[in-house]
């Protein structure tokens, strides 16, 4: 699998010096969020806001009434939790063209309660004229740019940072679905670095003749709810999400709102955070505790099949994870 | 102040100060109840802004107000704010927020005054459906984004005006505030980042009535003082009394390069409506507590103002 460095740095530069209109927004977090080099090669286009999100929010709904499409760079929950009522009143309900690119998602910190963003779909999905997307790997960190600022209206989007595996060769596109697998037993739903791990035990999975139907999403509203349904109606023993978000409010929540309203009775099991706070710690530890990684995925699939499968951490390390070529279907078109 | 062309309005900044305390004094007679210690305190300010110190280009709106038409969605393509009273979005004019939005009735009475709306719009205030809401929206008239939670509209004028600057707009931005504003965090975050970035091209003037929801602000928060405060965060700041218009001429040509300037009005609540020191210091929203209160209120005031006292339907 190959990693990519700092897929986003690149990406935005070379985005936003096309761009006059579009402007780099910092809140003191330059370097934790990749643009230090933006902001040293392009400086006329980079405004530093400070420790001061509040200020930075209502300041960009301002700069978005004079035209300009400003990227504000932060750690994600420093984006909404804080100012969130400058992200209601001078951002989300004007319709300002203002992006917002929350780094570190979920458990991807070690920064514990203060700096994992936990909730923020959930709260950003429920505020009307809010488009929210979800990086899951480095072409969709390097394209995710060039496609929030194709929104008529805000956005939220989660970023990966650093050394990020590339497991697609196609860009994404907003409201399209990755139909990574196509199997007939069970639904597996992922986005962002949770499709990782779903992609390491569907590999084992399929040597113990459970066949997933694996669907990637990186567009989580506007939320594509009927191809959900049409896929969930086409397994045989219901449906897993893994999300790397409190279950309450995210893709969990949104999947039992798709098959509720289409009246389609499938078992629905949801792994994330389970009505918790997580606490400092590396990613994979916290993945592990908190039940959101491969080998939770493994059990919980096991749970719908009603079959044991005898996969352990061993087996799952053994798993090759290759790049999704388009000829295994990487788009749902 | 950098007005290009002559008065569009035909009265003076005087005479539109006291044609606003007569309005909202109706108003709030008639409806029993209004901002009316507001009108009081910001009459001078608003007058002046509309009719000396801003350079706004005529109405692009209607006279009379159109309906609620909806709030701003990717589906309601024909949404327009209530900034067109102030005039065009165009290079040169200025830009006007009213950061404390509770102060619309003033505001709407101001747009009257200045012909700028017709009277009727008055009539459409709090009711059901309508554009010209209690708390000015940004599709009620002259408003062109919400304030209604104080605090963010320095901040979104700052953005505005950082913006219009790169784009080579002469225009400038103002935003009319309240002291009690300065509880909120936002507003110093406002400042400071304004003074960071030089942004110059914005002013604003603030109805300094030291009274807030509760009541007195010594009382319910002390501030201090904001004029020391305002200046350490990196503003110009000049101070007047809010009621003597030669004097708020000359604070808001104070001259403030490289900065965000700060016109510190120093108001009194009941100013042109002594009466209402009855109630001191529960002047945020007047309600009358009897009919023989209001009816006292009516002529009373209406003589300190040197109108006709409202005529009140029999209850």
């Amino acid at each position: 699998m190959e990693m990519v460095n700092r897929p986003y740095a690149a990406a935005f530069e070379a985005y936003a010096v096309q761009h006059p209109e579009v402007l780099c927004l910092s809140a003191d977090l330059t370097s934790s969020c990749e643009i230090d080099g933006f902001r040293d090669r392009h400086p006329d286009k980079f405004l530093s806001l400070g420790m001061a999100e509040q200020n930075m929010l209502s300041f960009a709904g301002g700069l978005g009434l004079a035209g300009f499409r400003p990227f504000l760079h932060s750690f994600g929950v420093f984006l909404y939790r804080r100012p969130y009522d400058q992200l209601l009143a001078s951002v989300a309900y004007p319709r300002r063209r203002v992006r917002l690119m929350g780094f570190l998602p979920g458990v991807t910190t070690p920064g514990g309660m203060t700096h994992q963003a936990i909730e923020d779909i959930a709260v950003m999905r429920t505020i009307p004229n809010m488009t929210v997307l979800e990086a899951g790997d480095a072409t969709e960190v390097e394209t995710i740019v060039e496609q929030a600022d194709t929104v008529d209206g805000p956005v939220y989007a989660r970023i990966l940072r650093g050394s990020v595996p590339r497991l697609f060769d196609t860009p994404m596109r907003i409201g399209q679905m990755r139909v990574l697998a196509e199997g007939s037993d069970v639904l597996v739903v992922t986005a962002g670095i949770t499709t990782e791990e779903a992609i390491r035990a569907r590999g084992a999975l399929a040597r113990a003749g459970v066949s997933v139907r694996h669907l990637h999403l990186n567009t989580l509203k506007p939320f594509d709810a009927a191809q959900i349904v049409d896929h969930a109606a086409s397994v045989r023993h219901g449906v897993v999400t893994l999300e790397n978000h409190l279950v309450a409010g995210g893709i969990g929540s949104m999947v039992a709102e798709a098959l509720a309203e289409a009246g389609l009775a499938r078992r629905l099991v949801r792994l994330g955070l389970q009505d918790t706070y997580a606490h400092g710690g590396s990613r994979p530890y916290l993945m592990k505790h908190y039940g959101m990684d491969a080998l939770a995925l493994v059990r919980a699939v096991e749970r719908q099949t009603g079959q044991a499968t005898g996969i352990d951490e061993a087996a799952l390390d053994a798993v090759r994870i290759d790049a999704v070529h388009s000829l295994v279907k990487a788009e749902a078109l | 102040m950098a007005r290009e062309t002559p008065l569009r309005n035909e009265k003076t900044a005087e005479e539109v100060a006291r044609g606003i305390r007569a309005r909202v004094f109706e108003h709030t007679i008639r409806n029993n109840g209004g901002y009316l210690s507001q009108a009081c305190s910001a009459a001078e300010q608003l007058a002046f802004l509309y009719a000396e110190a801003l350079n706004l280009g005529p109405s692009t709106m209607p006279m009379v107000p159109p309906p609620f038409g909806g709030v701003p969605s990717a589906a309601n393509t024909g949404y327009v704010t209530g900034a067109g009273y102030n005039g065009p979005f165009d290079a040169v004019h200025d830009r006007l927020f009213i950061a404390p939005a509770h102060y619309a009735l003033v505001a709407y009475a101001c747009l009257i005054e200045v012909g700028r709306m017709a009277p009727e719009g008055l009539e459409m205030f709090n009711k059901d459906g309508s554009s010209v809401e209690m708390i000015g929206a940004e599709h009620s008239p002259g408003m062109e984004v919400h304030n209604g939670t104080l605090g963010i509209g320095l901040s979104t004028a700052a953005g505005l005006a950082w913006g219009r600057k790169r784009l080579g707009h002469t225009g400038r931005v103002c935003v009319f505030m309240s002291d009690g504003e300065v509880q909120e965090g936002q507003t110093w975050e406002a400042v400071q980042a304004a003074a960071h970035h030089g942004i110059d091209n914005l002013w604003a003037i603030m109805d300094v009535n030291r009274q807030q929801c509760d009541g007195a602000m010594d009382d319910v928060m002390t501030v201090g003082d904001i004029a020391t405060k305002f200046r350490d965060f990196g503003a110009v700041v000049a101070e007047c009394d809010a009621h003597d218009l030669p004097a708020m001429r000359a604070a808001a040509a104070t001259p403030h390069p490289g900065r965000p300037l700060i016109v510190l009005a120093h108001s009194r609540p009941t100013q042109g409506m002594e009466s209402l020191m009855n109630r001191f210091p529960k002047l945020h929203y007047v309600r009358f507590k009897s009919e023989d209160e209001r009816a006292r209120m009516n002529t009373e005031i209406a003589a300190e103002l040197g109108v006709s006292p409202v005529p009140l339907e029999a209850h």
